[in-house]
């Protein structure tokens, strides 16, 4: 403890007297400020001692803890006194970075104002942090294990700084009294309680629904939809001889690689009023033409579409993880293939489920594309949200107050879970020696999960065979004449003294995959970190932190975005317009589904497995690094695919975070939407999905398959 | 896992660092189609040698980040886009009087930088106007609609596509035109008459366009232009301009407060309207009404001169009290009278 404290004191010195304090005009990463001193690039000392007496604190904080280190010798008190002198400079270090906020050249008039934190202010803040956290576990916190406090005190103030405090600006605009002046609660209980949100109307028969019971109906349909339908195709995977695997292991994640707006209008094209299996139904069968896809059923089938992926990637690592010890057990007993699933498989299969549920369920409540698409006149929150904020008239209250409703429904959705899934043990991987074959589905169930799944990936197959065709004629749905046109306009190359990327979209291209690169094994490693702190350590105030790494993917991207402008565009932390807000945007959003995967796959891990590997020597870090996580390959492969696809086709979180250095492939494809370059934007989606169908299939031979017992076969019955 | 991690990391400093230049520069927020921003962009680095980034994002969405970034703005210049926000922009004091010489535009352009104090410029004019299917109208055996009052008779029925005017400023523009038209209470009559008839009211203001020529619905509101693209691109659409005279959009461009590249904003608001760079809307397929009176224009756009205009007051209908006031009565009278039907 002792060392470590003291290794992290060092560090932080060193980072307050040569790291340059500010960001400079560089660029974070870049060593500009290495051979040109004067150009931003001066350390927490230098600008200490011209003037900017306020930086004071952090270095106090530093030499009070080396004092503790050189003075107090009993290792409880010296604890003690890491933790205070920690805890004091980092409250410095914030209070002055909260109150002196004026930045840019025309702050540069009054004499109090400093621009945003850089690398020196990161690293030592950074390593009052760590001193903090090893001093708690001196305490015999953590089990006394500095790798544990560490861990969570790290993601707790990576949360705290990036979910939090950016929310908190939103939150607080819920509260606004009209007119602009001042805050009070005497004018959000009406409007949260609202007609426009809370309306039953539309049962009745008479008018419209509220959106907040729009958004709730849709998202219990979607999440119950997109389980049931996630299980079919994860126990078509494991449990059945069906032959084409692979082929349909692409067409089942086909959905959520796809671009925003392109579910909305290949089903227009299909099943609006002039859509193809429209008009052929009302030829032949006579039926009326109808707009039924502008409303309810509409937005439910491309949610289907889109979010029947997720719950098939948490599931599948989950139902491959089922012992088949126990269930060869189970057919020893007499049990029928039936009874087999129903009563020992499906409950160990509980964790998956629920998970899968939750994200469905919110996934659903904050998606925006679809039903700005399909809504029709079914307004659910996240659209009103958005409108809210960038509508004729811009009310940031109602945003506000919309954002908690929806906040609500997806705290009442997470206690739900956990209520179900109750304080049962899921374990069912344990070291110890498990063979056999996991058990057969009898034929009904078979046939059953045949039945949804296969015409459902013969949907996606049709639904994607009309992408490709709509990206090579001239105007999809009209002039059906066949053209590279938008190929060549959104991805020419002109080669002439070396190639030249002359398309449109080759810009936007590479920004979107670099940050992608850069965010996906990012997300999942805080993802699975904070799902191994979660299921595997105990510690004071678990659960509202697990509910608090859930609130950035809760909310509508629109929301997040908003409140990321309006926190990072000041001191102290200044990131609007560079590419690190949109790495940072990503990972906070996504992270929850690395998190989710990882809770459920860790919960089927026995925690004799930890204590072997600790009793045998090991410490905490490398009992995750050499046990858990070679167990849980499907987990993260789930969660560095979903943030990787995420990041490159979300849309409503990067729209006001995307710069002109900074463009993203979305932003990009929604602006030809609005201008009826369908052309382009289908050529681009398409492009899109296949970048990411490769990444994918990569990631998959890369990471691969865990071994978790020697044979992974089916009966064959 | 542990490559993946240090080649993205190495990515990441490759992707920050290579985001920095010394040349003069200039960061543009375009509300116009992705083409034309592109373009222009392209045009104004050739001339004047400013390195320009240019991103496009709707005017609402500018609006709201322009209010988060106030004090540190991000961006120098916002062009394009209804003239609304940017009114409501220059009187919020997000934006910043240009001092550009104007004596080269038409009148209604120098009539928008006087009422905000030369906070914001014209650069064109956007008509509105209606769009039906002529194949779904034969199919259906309608008449084609040539007036406001038109779109009111019953056998338009579930027929009719117009944008919320709560979301969208397309749609604002024509609740603000037939309350102009026909007076306050004469013109709520109205819409909710046409309301009955409105299988859908759409978020975006585009919307109703794009769907009559798909076919999702036989008649549309919108803006002429917008219409224009659709008929060139080969839909089977008319386009008509309301007997009763119809109102319109500005366009226009403003300089943001604060702006670190003030003086390539000036050079950038001085170039988009001049003759030469509005010239190259057409070749980018924008058939709006350059506010240069030299610049060229397509025999299929609309001319201001055989449409009939309202006089569009745009310092009444463009304050926030007005609108809050019109859009609450919109809700209460036009949206919750019924119509919007799904068939």
């Amino acid at each position: 403890m002792t060392r470590t404290a003291a290794i992290w004191l060092f560090v932080g010195l060193a980072g307050y007297v040569f790291l340059p304090w500010y960001m400079t005009p560089h660029g974070f990463w870049s060593f500009g400020w290495v051979i040109d001193p004067q150009g931003g690039g001066e350390s927490g000392l230098y600008h200490l001692l011209s003037g900017r007496f306020w930086l004071v604190g952090p270095l106090l904080g530093i030499l009070a803890g080396f004092a503790v280190l050189g003075i107090i010798k009993p290792p409880i008190a010296r604890s003690r006194g890491f933790i205070i002198t920690a805890t004091a400079g980092l409250a410095l270090m914030i209070a002055q970075g909260l109150l002196i906020k004026n930045a840019g050249r025309a702050a540069a008039e009054v004499s109090l104002w400093q621009p945003g934190m850089g690398a020196g202010a990161f690293v030592v803040a950074l390593s009052l942090l760590f001193v903090l956290t090893s001093g708690i576990s001196g305490l015999g916190k953590g089990r006394g294990d500095a790798f544990i406090t560490s861990l969570i005190g790290l993601i707790v103030a990576l949360v705290a700084v990036f979910v939090f405090y950016p929310m908190s600006f939103i939150l607080v605009q819920a509260f606004a009294l009209k007119g602009g002046q001042g805050y009070g609660i005497s004018e959000f209980l009406p409007r949260f309680f609202d007609d426009t949100v809370w309306s039953l109307a539309c049962l009745m028969g008479s008018g419209y629904c509220g959106a907040a019971v729009n958004s709730l109906v849709l998202g219990l349909s979607t999440a119950l939809g997109t389980t049931v339908m996630g299980l079919a195709f994860a126990l078509v995977f494991t449990r059945t001889a069906f032959p084409a695997k692979p082929f349909l292991r692409i067409l089942s994640i086909l959905p959520i690689i796809t671009p925003p707006f392109v579910i909305g209008l290949v089903l227009i094209l299909l099943f609006g009023r002039s859509g193809t299996i429209t008009v052929y139904l009302s030829d032949f069968l006579g039926t009326e033409k109808t707009r039924w896809l502008y409303g309810f059923w509409g937005v439910w089938l491309a949610q289907m579409l889109s979010f029947t992926p997720i719950a098939f990637l948490v599931l599948i690592g989950v139902v491959e993880g089922v012992s088949p010890s126990i269930e060869e057990a189970s057919q020893t007993l007499d049990a029928t293939a039936w009874q087999t699933f129903h009563r020992v498989s499906l409950p160990l299969m509980r964790p998956g489920l629920a998970n899968a549920f939750l994200l469905g369920f919110i996934e659903s409540v904050a998606d925006f594309g679809n039903p700005l698409v399909l809504g029709g006149n079914f307004n659910v929150l996240s659209t009103e949200i958005y409108y809210a904020i960038v509508g004729t008239v811009a009310d940031p209250a109602k945003a506000g107050i919309l954002s908690i409703t929806l906040l609500s429904m997806t705290l009442v959705a997470f206690l739900a879970q956990r209520k179900w899934l109750g304080k049962k043990n899921y374990a069912t991987v344990t070291g110890k020696a498990d063979n056999g074959q996991n058990a057969a589905l009898n034929p009904g169930m078979k046939w059953a999960c045949y039945a949804l799944a296969l015409p459902w990936a013969a949907f996606t197959l049709v639904l994607y065979g009309l992408i490709l065709l709509g990206s090579f004629v001239k105007l999809w749905g009209y002039d059906h004449t066949l053209t590279l046109e938008h190929y060549t306009r959104a991805f020419g190359m002109v080669f002439r003294n070396g190639v030249h990327f002359v398309g449109s979209a080759w810009d936007s291209y590479f920004t979107t995959l670099t940050i992608a690169a850069i965010s996906a094994p990012l997300t999942a490693l805080v993802g699975l970190l904070t799902a191994y702190l979660l299921v595997r350590q105990k510690f004071a105030g678990k659960d509202a932190f697990e509910f608090s790494t859930m609130l950035s993917f809760a909310i509508p991207g629109t929301v997040i975005g908003v409140a990321y402008v309006m926190a990072f565009n000041f001191p102290p932390i200044e990131l609007t317009g560079t590419a690190i807000i949109l790495i940072l945007v990503f990972v906070f959003r996504n992270m929850p589904v690395g998190l989710r995967g990882g809770i459920a796959a860790m919960s089927q891990l026995d925690k004799s497995l930890d204590e072997a590997s600790i009793m045998l020597g090991a410490n905490s870090a490398t009992t995750l690094r050499r046990v858990i996580l070679p167990l849980l390959g499907p987990a993260i492969l789930a969660a560095i695919t979903y943030s990787f696809v995420r990041a490159i086709t979300s849309v409503s979180a990067v729209i006001f975070l995307v710069s002109a250095r900074h463009n993203m492939a979305t932003a990009f494809i929604v602006g030809r939407v609005e201008n009826n370059e369908y052309g382009i934007a289908i050529a681009y989606s398409a492009v899109l999905i296949v970048t990411m169908l490769v990444a994918i299939l990569l990631l998959q031979a890369l990471i691969g398959r865990r071994t978790l017992r020697r044979t992974d076969r089916v009966q064959t019955a | 896992m542990k490559t993946a991690m240090s080649a993205s990391m190495v990515a990441f400093g490759v992707a920050l660092s290579a985001s920095t230049g010394l040349a003069e520069e200039l960061n543009v927020v375009c509300s116009n189609e992705q083409a034309w921003c592109d373009l222009m962009a392209q045009n104004f680095e050739i001339e004047t040698g400013i390195d320009v980034a240019i991103v496009r994002k709707s005017t609402g969405e500018v609006l709201a980040q322009l209010r988060a970034e106030k004090g540190n703005p991000k961006v120098d210049v916002w062009w394009g886009g209804t003239g609304d926000p940017h009114i409501i922009a220059a009187n919020e004091g997000l934006t910043t009087a240009s001092g550009v010489d104007l004596s080269g535009t038409v009148g209604w352009a120098q009539n928008m930088a006087e009422m905000t104090k030369g906070r914001t410029v014209g650069v064109h004019v956007g008509l509105l106007g209606m769009i039906y299917n002529t194949e779904l109208l034969a199919e259906k055996g309608l008449t084609a609609p040539a007036c406001w009052r038109d779109l009111a008779k019953p056998e338009y029925k579930g027929e009719i596509q117009v944008a919320n005017p709560n979301s969208s400023g397309t749609a604002y523009t024509e609740l603000a035109t037939l309350v102009q038209l026909f007076g306050e209470e004469e013109g709520f009559q109205l819409l909710a008459d046409i309301g009955r008839n409105v299988n859908q009211y759409t978020k975006s203001g585009s919307a109703p366009s794009k769907a009559t020529a798909r076919g999702e619905t036989t008649i549309g509101i919108g803006f002429i232009h917008d219409m224009v693209s659709l008929k060139k691109a080969g839909f089977p659409v008319t386009i008509v301009s309301p007997c009763e005279g119809t109102g319109y959009e500005l366009g226009a461009v403003s300089i943001v407060d604060g702006a670190n590249n003030l003086e390539a904003a000036k050079r950038w608001v001085e170039y988009v309207i001049s003759a030469e760079a509005q010239d190259a809307a057409l070749q980018v397929g924008i058939y709006t009404i350059p506010s240069n009176p030299n610049a060229k224009t397509d025999p299929d756009a609309p001319d201001m001169n055989s449409v009939k205009l309202i006089d569009y007051d745009f310092m009444t209908y463009g304050a926030t009290k007005t609108r809050t006031r019109l859009l609450d009565r919109w809700t209460a009278e036009v949206k919750n009278a019924g119509g919007a039907i799904e068939e």
